[in-house]
């Protein structure tokens, strides 16, 4: 099976680098930002194809994690995004939930189940991605058979 | 401000008592003189009318009685020959006769020739043959038909006088005269009294008594006298009142008798004539006082208590302020709490990472490689300098919720700015804006409760950054000296106060924000802590421009500070 590439947003130096270091070491391919500028910035260069989940940081200075999300989403709608919160704003990853978010965490996560979202999220990424993918061989073959 | 108080509530006393008792007492006061006064004019005018009427009444008695006693004699001159009167037995008769008809006011009676001598008499004195030829009364006689003489002495020695009628016959003229008893004459006079001191007289025009006054009068008539000059008209009451040498205030009334040779007068003092309306005026008097006195009283104790309720009610008002205050305070800590609760979430956050990432290590073939013990190393520190900002953030938190201290200090305001800045540091970065603080270091302290003073700047930094959208903007606080006050503006960059709410922004309860996320307090709060230390707070504001908040206040004065 082709390695899970993860993008961890979140303006906290010190976490993004803990967290990438332990997903790393359950076998996850990890991309870093720090804010939500350059987590769009990383998508754009790298493209829909090379990262599959988003982590993202609800509260963060500048883009916060809502508007990052909104951003993604129209530009990369395959990408599932995970949201992380804060006890204050549950509302926010709620909202977040109803823009397409694929699931949402309490901040500090349980690092299992966190990886048990990723495995979910991502399944459902190449779910979606194979069922294009047969959606499009259907239409050539459609246009053949014409 | 105990002091300023006291001395409000002495005014507001004051001004109540004057109020109340000049409205209550100056209505009662116009009542009284104007009804007195008209009472009195009516009182006067009825006693002068009664005087008048009296003293009328009586000298037509008077002059009745002279006139009646003249007829008499006349009557007896007229009737009976000059032969026949001078019988010094008829004309005995004709006296006695005359005194059982006239209750014996007659004395005697005397038939008097040409020369002046008394032909007959008829009397208890003896008198005939008495030469009359120089008395003044027999000259004045002579001249007339008839004559009555005033009062004198004469031959005998008491006061009488003398009612003479001429008779001419065989071309010689005889006088028949009449004496008339004093005392009878001067009962007449003597019954008019009115009150203690009211009594009557008759004086001739040379101020001479007619009748034996009943109380001691002044020697001096000149009073009486003015009568004659002014008033002599027949029919006429003259009342005036005088003053005697005394300083006795004296009501005189005067008539003419015996056309106009004599006047009636009577005499009484005015403050016996006017005795009932100096009764009344008395009454009223201390009607107007007792009243007066009770109105005075009332209204002191009326607004002291109501002074008293003030008092009670602004303290009780003073107690809520505080609470509100107190108020205000709790529900920023609230929200500053929300705030920090995410921020302390970051820390935590990490800590449990990094534990984790130990777990991970420990869990390895081999924990103890050179590489990992590195990695374990650098867990351990970043957990303890994470649990070291976790502490700081409860410990400023805790600083401002534990400091509810109202008391008056000296404080730097650059310092307090400082504090509250850096509490608000995390909110600030979260909601794109850069705050900015520009500090005069050489600032005077003021005189504040820290804590309140802390609470105004977290307000209005807050409103300031709450102001600014998502896009981001910026907040300037500075603190300078001006003009011997100190002086913070907080200003922001945000979306402005529209005009029409700018009036109301200071008002409690007034808020732009949902419902459940502004008390509309804050502001109100600012207001009145500002206020009660002696300051200002001002704002000015432009639509989409942004608003600047101003307070100023007094710097403590140096040169006191010294000394205490």
């Amino acid at each position: 099976m082709i390695q899970t590439m993860v993008l961890l947003v979140d303006d906290e130096a010190d976490f993004v680098e803990t967290m990438s270091k332990r997903l790393t070491k359950r076998g996850l391919g990890v991309l870093t930002a720090y804010s939500g500028q350059e987590a769009l910035e990383k998508v754009d260069r790298d493209g829909a194809s090379k990262v599959d989940v988003v982590i993202l940081d609800v509260k963060m200075p500048g883009m916060d994690g809502l508007e990052t999300l909104a951003a993604l989403k129209q530009k990369h709608p395959l990408i599932e995004v995970i949201m992380l919160t804060g006890h204050a704003t549950v509302e926010s990853a709620i909202e977040g939930m109803k823009r397409g978010a694929f699931d949402y965490l309490m901040k500090p996560c349980n690092l299992d189940i966190l990886v048990g979202k990723v495995d979910q999220a991502c399944r459902k990424k190449r779910l979606h991605e194979a069922k294009i993918l047969q959606a499009r061989a259907e239409m050539i073959a459609l246009r053949r058979g014409d | 401000v105990a002091d300023r108080n006291q001395k409000l509530y002495r005014v507001l006393t004051r001004n109540m008592v004057l109020l109340v008792v000049g409205v209550a007492l100056a209505p009662l006061i116009l009542t009284g003189i104007v009804l007195l006064s008209q009472f009195q004019e009516a009182y006067r005018a009825k006693v002068i009318d009664h005087l008048a009427e009296l003293v009328q009444k009586h000298s037509q008695n008077i002059d009745g009685f002279l006139t009646d006693r003249l007829a008499n004699i006349r009557v007896v001159a007229r009737s009976y020959s000059v032969e026949m009167l001078a019988d010094g037995q008829f004309l005995r008769r004709n006296l006695a006769l005359l005194r059982e008809e006239n209750g014996g006011v007659f004395v005697d009676l005397g038939l008097i020739d040409s020369q002046g001598i008394q032909q007959a008499y008829a009397g208890p004195f003896n008198l005939a043959g008495v030469n009359y030829a120089e008395a003044n009364w027999f000259r004045k006689a002579r001249q007339g038909e008839h004559f009555i003489s005033d009062v004198f002495t004469g031959l005998r020695g008491t006061p009488h006088f003398i009612v003479a009628v001429r008779q001419s016959a065989e071309g010689r003229d005889w006088i028949l005269r009449a004496t008339i008893d004093f005392e009878a004459f001067n009962a007449l006079v003597e019954n008019i009294s009115i009150g203690q001191t009211g009594f009557a007289f008759i004086l001739n025009h040379l101020g001479e008594f007619q009748t034996k006054p009943r109380y001691q009068v002044t020697p001096d008539r000149s009073p009486n006298l003015d009568f004659f000059k002014s008033h002599l008209k027949p029919d006429r009451v003259a009342v005036t009142e005088k003053t005697d040498q005394t300083g006795r205030k004296l009501i005189l009334a005067e008539a003419p008798l015996k056309g106009g040779e004599w006047i009636l007068c009577y005499q009484q003092e005015s403050d016996d004539a006017f005795a009932q309306l100096h009764h009344a005026r008395r009454v009223t008097l201390a009607i107007l006082l007792i009243g007066g006195l009770l109105i005075v009283v009332v209204a002191f104790v009326l607004s002291r208590r109501m002074v008293n309720r003030i008092a009670e009610a602004n303290k009780q008002k003073a107690i809520m302020n505080d609470k509100v205050v107190e108020a205000g305070r709790l529900a920023s800590i609230g929200e500053l709490a929300a705030g920090i609760a995410h921020e302390i979430n970051n820390p935590v956050a990490i800590m449990v990472e990094e534990a984790g990432w130990i777990g991970d290590l420990l869990a390895d073939e081999d924990p103890t490689s050179e590489e990992n013990l590195a990695e374990l190393k650098r867990a351990v520190n970043q957990i303890q300098t994470q649990g070291t900002r976790c502490k700081e953030i409860t410990h400023k938190l805790l600083s401002f919720a534990r400091k509810t201290d109202p008391d008056i200090h000296e404080v730097s305001l650059s310092e307090v700015v400082e504090d509250v800045i850096d509490l608000l540091k995390q909110k600030t970065r979260y909601a794109n804006v850069e705050i900015k603080a520009d500090l005069d270091p050489d600032m005077p302290p003021v005189a504040a409760s820290p804590s309140e003073l802390q609470q105004v700047l977290l307000n209005l930094i807050n409103n300031a950054v709450d102001a600014i959208d998502a896009s981001g903007g910026k907040v300037t606080v500075t603190t300078r000296e001006d003009n011997g006050e100190a002086v913070f503006e907080v200003a922001d960059t945000g979306q402005g106060i529209p005009e029409a709410i700018l009036p109301r922004i200071f008002d409690p309860f007034f808020t732009t924000k949902p419902v459940g996320q502004g008390t509309g307090l804050g502001l109100s709060i600012c207001h009145g802590i500002i206020h009660k230390l002696g300051g200002a707070i001002s704002v000015r504001s432009e639509v989409g421009q942004g608003t600047a908040f101003t307070v100023r206040l007094p710097v403590v004065n140096r040169s006191t500070e010294g000394g205490s």
